[in-house]
């Protein structure tokens, strides 16, 4: 899920709290939001747990071409000595 | 005199009019006699030449625009890849790493290591900040660096930096140095962050809060259901105690109109059946008062009755009739003719008229009228003897 779309879901379950604690809704249309609600927090929450969780460097090598490759340590060693 | 050569090293543009404190070696120039300076250094008299380069390349910059508030972008609430352009091996990227990762462990960081000062520093800033715009998926960038001197923080007052943060299409924080310290990168930059650890503090929601805030909202939504429905079905039992209520009294009710309806059909049948008593009654009564019948009656009864009445018109007659016979013998009988046939007659007085019965009622020469059988004797009376028996 894009960042953009992650907001929109923190927003729109923010909203249905709000609109499902004035409690002036029609019952079917609370159900309705309540599990459109029950399924952003879900999907939210799922969003934090699958996010990636990596530190990555972003190096030149010699001939110009960039890569990527796993941050470690070790990596300011590197630094120090180029 | 100023070479190209070293005037390339000159942070500051020489104007007409400023007052410079220069070194250098003083030469003649011999075709034309005349001395000049050959100058290595140049100096605005006054302020420090990094700091009328600074205010030069702000002024012109500013001109375009670059600083503008208006071109601004704001930052993403939930970055999913965070950028940052820095040294590796400096405190900076130590501070930023350690906040992004306590507050928000899930971010995926792509770090473009750098050199943050000295000859070349700033081309590579800027290269990185062009990169880091290459890969997609990088939401926001920081740069930045720890603290130091004015010329340590001088890469990001280059005017290559300025622009590459302008270029880019993702929002740039920017933390140099100590808040005191506003490099040009701070000016260009969307956000600028006092430290690193403010920047990474910036771009990054704190994690465990957001969970927290989305199990709050889980709970709420549930608890409101939740009381919800205990509300709803709480009504819905009322209603249907209120509905079977309703049945046992539509019961009774049907129960009531059932027996009603029976008595009243018993009533109408009743009331049906002696109706037609009545009328069957009265049309007996009708029938039994035909008058045909009684013409009928009459047809024959007349005829007898007439018989009868002849043959007792006869009877009658002929009894008168032996009646009559037998009274007119009688009378015959009685009939003073009849006597008077027996020879007997009847004496009268002529002069009274009276019926002659004793002597003494006569007198000598009285007439008397003798009537016989047959005819009258014109008599005068000679003498008178009286009955001497009686």
């Amino acid at each position: 899920m894009a960042t953009v779309k992650f907001e929109q879901a923190m927003a729109r379950l923010e909203a249905i709290v709000g609109e499902l604690e004035k409690g002036d809704l029609p019952l079917d249309e609370s159900l309705k939001i309540f599990e459109e609600g029950i399924r952003l927090s879900k999907s939210c929450l799922r969003v934090l747990e699958d996010a990636e969780k990596k530190v990555e460097v972003l190096v030149q090598d010699k001939n110009g071409k960039k890569r990527i490759h796993a941050f470690s340590p070790n990596d300011e060693a590197d630094e120090s000595s180029s | 005199m100023l070479f190209r050569s070293n005037g390339l090293r000159l942070r500051f543009a020489l104007q007409e009019g400023l007052h410079v404190i220069v070194r250098g070696r003083l030469t003649v120039y011999e075709p034309r006699g005349e001395y000049q300076i050959v100058l290595e250094h140049v100096e605005p008299k006054g302020i420090g030449a990094l700091q009328l380069a600074f205010e030069q390349l702000k002024e012109r910059l500013a001109a375009e625009g670059l600083f503008d508030q208006k071109r601004k972008k704001s930052l993403p609430a939930f970055p999913c890849a965070v950028g940052l352009v820095t040294s590796i091996a400096g405190a900076a990227i130590h501070d930023i790493l350690t906040v992004l990762q306590k507050r928000w462990p899930l971010l995926h960081i792509i770090i473009a290591p750098v050199q943050v000062q000295g000859e070349g520093a700033a081309k590579q800033i800027a290269d990185a900040v062009a990169s880091l715009n290459s890969i997609r998926k990088i939401d926001v960038i920081i740069i930045g660096r720890g603290g130091g001197s004015w010329e340590d923080l001088w890469s990001f007052n280059e005017e290559a930096v300025v622009r590459a943060i302008v270029a880019s299409r993702i929002p740039v924080v920017s933390a140099v140095g100590h808040e005191i310290d506003v490099t040009l990168a701070d000016l260009a930059a969307d956000v600028r962050a006092p430290t690193p650890s403010a920047a990474a503090e910036m771009v990054v929601p704190v994690l465990s809060r957001l969970v927290e805030q989305l199990e709050d909202y889980s709970v709420r939504i549930q608890r409101v259901m939740t009381r919800r429905c205990v509300f709803e079905r709480h009504r819905l039992e009322a209603y249907l105690s209120e509905i079977s209520h309703m049945r046992f009294y539509v019961q009774d009710k049907s129960q009531l109109v059932d027996e009603l309806t029976s008595r009243l059909c018993q009533a109408v049948a009743e009331l049906r059946s002696t109706m037609k008593q009545r009328v069957d009654g009265r049309h007996q009564d009708l029938l039994a008062c035909n008058p045909l019948l009684f013409v009928k009656q009459g047809l024959t009864l007349i005829p007898q009755l007439v018989t009868r009445l002849q043959r007792q018109m006869k009877s009658v007659i002929l009894h008168r009739r032996q009646r009559i016979q037998h009274a007119v013998a009688e009378l015959n009988n009685l009939s003073p003719l009849a006597i008077l046939g027996r020879g007997y007659s009847i004496l009268q007085n002529v002069g009274t008229g009276r019926i002659i019965r004793h002597a003494k009622d006569v007198r000598v020469g009285d007439e008397l009228a003798a009537r016989l059988a047959r005819g009258q004797l014109a008599c005068i009376v000679k003498d008178v003897i009286p009955d001497t028996s009686a």
